[in-house]
């Protein structure tokens, strides 16, 4: 019976494959979406993308290549929501690849966004600089922007953006010192580097500003995305006497959690992570994007591909220490963290 | 280093220890018990993933604990329902098809949080039940008598599965298929249902394992395992098949994963040597297995689907 | 070559089931596979991509080849791709004044030997210490990330001021004697591409046109046999483990000196800097029948729906998840199918033999192997 099977089988199935394709080849002259694809010319395409300049072109196509999900409460999110409020008064066209954690993979996207005509793609990562420092000089046409980094590698068509986590941090960590009663500061990081590693230090030396002999050790886990290994971290810390906790990483969620079955503070950064523990989150540094793509969406407009470096600071608003209206916070360390706030923006303090 | 022994950290390292272990230990326990009836499950991480999905998305919808940690071990005995479809009355070749469960597991539950959940969310973490009377034990009561009630089921379970495997005629047949299925055939034991029901067990056991490591922190993210189904297979190989050995096993690698934290924590470790201090658990599991290898074996009938002959 | 009727049906079914998933989620599952395709397949650099994507699929595939030959399960191949891309990098920042004809050479090797040590491993552990490969590989590669982290964020870390300074874990910029040319312009397609081609090659003269690979292949089939046969079990199966890892390796140090970023870049993750290649290199290998000819249009295959996954996402919003769940269905079915397959043959040839029970059914379509004793246990 099987062999009858088989043989109808083996007969019918390429037959319907066959028409399978053929289907999807008629599917495929109905008009394909735009960005669906790389087209057969598009290597040739690296010089005759329409240029960014031309007057005609009303809407700006902008591309977002982001390691992690569009919704992660953190580091993509950040950008996608800004690239979103500044969808209509720009006419902006938005493309966004996120979850591109291979970086090899992320090259190929970024290259092919490049490809098709896309006036800017940003390649939002660190780890995505090197693929911009090799790909920009292919498309002089293109607008380039990356971050967090400071570089442009001098190129005339990459612009760099970054944030000065360590100010927040800065804030952070003075305000967790002044709540901790132990003296003892639980941190948590992925690996040592990059944003993590800013903000981690930051932090760190806020809470040595307000008391020079607070424990305020970093644990990195070794991993970006380990939550249970970030949860054990913190309740490491919590048996360890601290008692108020930060951290920096997608896994850090877990880290969240312990603080909030602890009933411990916790200090976010990136995005506002008040909706993973509203009774326990005191307050959250916020990445704002927008301005500094206003800035480089409106240089495109003007002809300028690139060139400049943008840095989110406390001061020019890019960066905000946004307060948890649940927490209660003293009057007196609310005063304090207003006047920290203050001097950081206008330069009258300065982080080490 | 003294700041080490003290009584705080060390009930709340060896608390710690105890609780990462247990996805561990329910998984690999599963494990072994399908690999005693000879076969091998490399599926266990993409089923662990699938049931952590699920476990999640009861606790968002319905609030309720309980049922959010029946869905996880419903989930992964659905898939143990698949797993033996494909690994025992379709023969496929174990190891390859566990690798294509894994790969189902992880990206079908990527795509169900991404479009069902999309934003993490918290759920309620399993709180801790302290045992009466135990949990007032100084010191040791700290450490092994204030978990959740996933972390006492999974411990419980190394004696019920010990004693399944050994005292009862169930185990008998199960470790008889796991090393001569053609004799235990011609002694009427039917080898197709003995190894149907323990997949279906290991893998509802791996779902357990998922739901476990889902409450442990609260959330759910994409590849949320990070590779532990995997470790839990492993952790069989280093128990040699033996549910207390794979208690062992998951105790030494859950332990040393804590205490590197806690020594982090403490500043023992410096930052410099941070990443490599992480090897840790990989490395004395392995080098603690070349001390003890080579007085076991495995079933011998592992990984081969069998078929009567003429 | 698995068979005409497993790998057909199994995409069939698993490319039913895809259109369903996109259907539930709200997506047109003609525009989806459409994306998929022409993303994959649909012009020369589409093509050009997903010939770079199949390199080291096809690397770790035939190193896996080589292992299941000889019946031992390398899931390693995650870490040995690591290894081979850091004993590469570095002996390219070591020795940057060599000119290219020695330096690409020098490097590749490098990768290899990096590959070959961290398959030699648990190759060892194995023969001498009966440690179980599954256990020591999957603990290696979690050693290897970690290992990666440390000298990719400490010691090989990229200081100079014009870079991000430290900032993620990459390594400086290659020198460009190291690497690997492009061969079209406009394109990406460079030297890895032929010479993983030509690899996979010898690899297969080596399984079936020589003593050494007959060894390995026999020993796949039946230790005992082949001890009996006075062949040298450990020292083979150690042998075919680090080889195995050697290919992987090698596939590590393609990524690194084939990359765009020209430098060994991750995100704190082996998936970052593998994409998985050590995973779907099995599965690669498995569709390739372990067979390192037929694995190079497996490879390609595969690389192209890794390649249309991300055109996918791009036209439906469809998380690209659903190519790696999709490809898991596709495995899961073709294991499955192929029992069926195998049944109804043995049915029709009246040629019910030992040969269903005997231990390594990995081997599907072997070319006729004349030793004795297959099924003997």
């Amino acid at each position: 019976m099987h062999r009858h099977l088989d043989r109808k089988f083996s007969l019918i199935l390429p037959a319907v494959l066959v028409a399978l394709v053929a289907a999807s080849c008629g599917g495929s002259s109905t008009p394909a979406p735009a960005s669906s694809e790389p087209s057969a010319s598009a290597p040739a395409a690296a010089s005759s993308a329409p240029s960014p300049s031309a007057p005609a072109a009303t809407t700006l196509k902008v591309a977002l290549i982001a390691p992690s999900a569009v919704n992660d409460l953190a580091f993509t999110q950040s950008m996608v929501e800004a690239l979103n409020s500044l969808k209509t008064k720009f006419n902006l066209e938005i493309a966004v690849s996120d979850n591109q954690f291979v970086v090899a993979t992320a090259a190929n996207v970024i290259r092919n966004y490049a490809s098709q005509g896309y006036n800017l793609v940003i390649a939002h990562g660190s780890q995505y600089g090197s693929t911009i420092q090799q790909l920009a000089p292919q498309f002089p046409n293109v607008s380039f922007a990356w971050g967090t980094a400071g570089s442009t590698f001098n190129l005339p068509n990459v612009f760099a953006y970054q944030a000065n986590s360590n100010e927040g941090g800065y804030v952070q960590g003075a305000m967790a010192a002044l709540l901790s009663k132990s003296k003892v500061l639980g941190v948590i990081g992925p690996i040592a580097v990059g944003d993590a590693k800013l903000y981690v230090d930051g932090f760190c030396a806020g809470a040595k500003s307000v008391e020079a002999s607070i424990s305020c050790i970093p644990v990195y886990t070794g991993s970006f995305s380990d939550v249970s290994l970030m949860a054990t971290a913190a309740k490491t810390f919590v048996a360890n006497k601290a008692d108020a906790l930060t951290g920096s990483a997608q896994a850090v969620v877990g880290a969240i959690g312990v603080a909030r079955s602890s009933n411990l503070p916790w200090f976010g950064t990136q995005w506002t992570q008040v909706s993973l523990a509203p009774q326990n989150v005191v307050s959250s540094q916020i990445y704002n994007w927008a301005p500094t793509l206003e800035q480089i969406i409106t240089e495109i407009r003007g002809g300028k591909l690139g060139g400049a470096v943008y840095t989110l600071t406390l001061g020019n608003g890019g960066l905000q220490i946004q307060f948890n209206p649940d927490f209660k916070l003293a009057a007196d360390v609310k005063a304090k963290v207003d006047t920290l706030i203050k001097g950081i923006s206008d330069g009258t303090i300065k982080l080490p | 280093m003294n700041q080490f022994f003290t009584l705080d950290v060390l009930t709340v390292t060896v608390a710690s220890g105890i609780a990462l272990a247990t996805p561990f230990l329910l998984a690999a326990l599963g494990e072994t018990i399908g690999q005693r009836s000879g076969v091998i499950n490399l599926g266990v991480d993409g089923i662990m993933l699938l049931a952590a999905f699920a476990t999640y998305y009861i606790a968002l919808q319905t609030g309720n604990l309980l049922l959010a940690i029946l869905a996880g071990a419903g989930t992964g005995t659905i898939m143990g329902i698949i797993t033996a479809l494909v690994s025992v009355t379709l023969k496929a070749e174990q190891g390859i098809s566990g690798i294509g469960i894994y790969l189902f597991g992880l990206g079908f539950s990527a795509l169900l949080f991404q479009k069902l959940v999309g934003t993490p969310l918290p759920i309620a973490t399993l709180p801790p039940v302290g045992i009466p009377l135990l949990d007032e034990i100084p010191v040791v009561g700290g450490m092994f008598f204030k978990q959740s009630m996933l972390v006492y089921l999974a411990f419980l379970l190394v004696p019920v599965v010990a004693f399944v495997l050994n005292r009862t005629t169930y185990g008998l047949k199960i470790k008889a298929v796991g090393e001569n299925p053609a004799a235990a055939d011609s002694l009427g034991v039917s080898v197709a249902r003995i190894r149907w029901s323990t997949v279906i067990l290991g893998c509802t056991f791996a779902g357990l394992a998922g739901a476990s490591l889902l409450l442990y922190g609260g959330i759910f993210q994409v590849n949320l395992t990070q590779s532990e189904g995997f470790i839990a297979v492993a952790l069989v190989y280093f128990g040699a098949w033996r549910p207390v050995g794979v208690m062992g096993g998951s105790l030494l690698y859950g332990l040393v994963g804590v205490v590197i934290l806690t020594w982090k924590s403490l500043g023992i470790i410096p930052l410099s040597a941070s990443d490599l201090a992480a090897t840790a658990p990989a490395v004395i599991t392995v080098l603690a297995l070349l001390f003890i290898a080579r007085r076991f074996r495995q079933p011998a009938a592992l990984g081969r689907p069998y078929e009567r002959e003429g | 070559m698995l068979s005409w009727f497993a790998v057909p049906s199994a995409l069939f079914i698993a490319l039913l089931l895809g259109a369903v998933m996109m259907l539930v989620l709200g997506a047109n599952p003609v525009t989806g596979y459409v994306a998929l395709v022409t993303g994959a397949f649909g012009g020369s650099y589409a093509l050009s991509s997903t010939a770079i994507q199949a390199v080291p699929l096809l690397l770790v595939g035939v190193g896996i080849c080589i292992a299941f030959r000889a019946n031992v399960f390398n899931i390693g191949g995650e870490g040995q791709i690591a290894m081979g891309g850091l004993a590469g990098a570095a002996t390219a920042l070591a020795l940057p004044d060599l000119p290219s004809p020695v330096l690409i050479p020098l490097v590749l090797l490098a990768g290899a030997g990096g590959g070959a040590i961290w398959g030699a491993i648990p190759g060892v552990f194995k023969a001498k210490y009966n440690v179980n490969e599954i256990l020591s590989t999957i603990m290696l590669n979690l050693v290897a990330v970690q290992v990666m982290n440390y000298l990719l964020a400490g010691p090989m870390v990229d200081q100079s001021p014009d870079s991000v300074g430290g900032l993620i874990p990459e390594t400086k910029l290659l020198p460009p004697n190291s690497l690997l040319p492009i061969l079209v312009k406009g394109t990406q397609l460079h030297l890895g591409v032929p010479i993983a081609v030509i690899v996979a090659i010898c690899v297969y003269v080596l399984l079936w046109r020589t003593s050494f690979g007959f060894q390995i292949r026999s020993v796949g089939l039946s230790r005992s046999a082949s001890a009996y046969a006075g062949m040298p079990v450990k020292r083979t199966i150690t042998a075919a483990m680090t080889l195995s890892g050697a290919m992987c390796g090698l596939a590590g140090a393609i990524l690194v000196f084939g990359s765009i970023s020209h430098r060994m870049v991750t995100d704190g993750s082996l998936t970052g800097f593998t994409g998985s290649a050590g995973f779907n290199g099995i599965v690669v290998a498995l569709f390739g029948g372990l067979n390192p000819l037929w694995t190079i249009v497996s490879a390609f295959f595969f690389g192209g729906l890794i390649v249309g996954g991300s055109s996918l996402q791009v036209a439906t919003g469809v998380p690209s998840d659903l190519v790696t769940a999709l490809s898991g269905i596709v495995v899961v079915l073709v294991v499955s199918l192929e029992y069926l397959r195998r049944r109804a043959r043995a049915q029709s040839i009246a040629l019910a033999g030992p040969r269903a029970a005997s231990p390594p059914r990995l081997a599907h379509h072997d070319p006729p192997l004349t030793v004795k004793g297959g099924g003997g246990q």
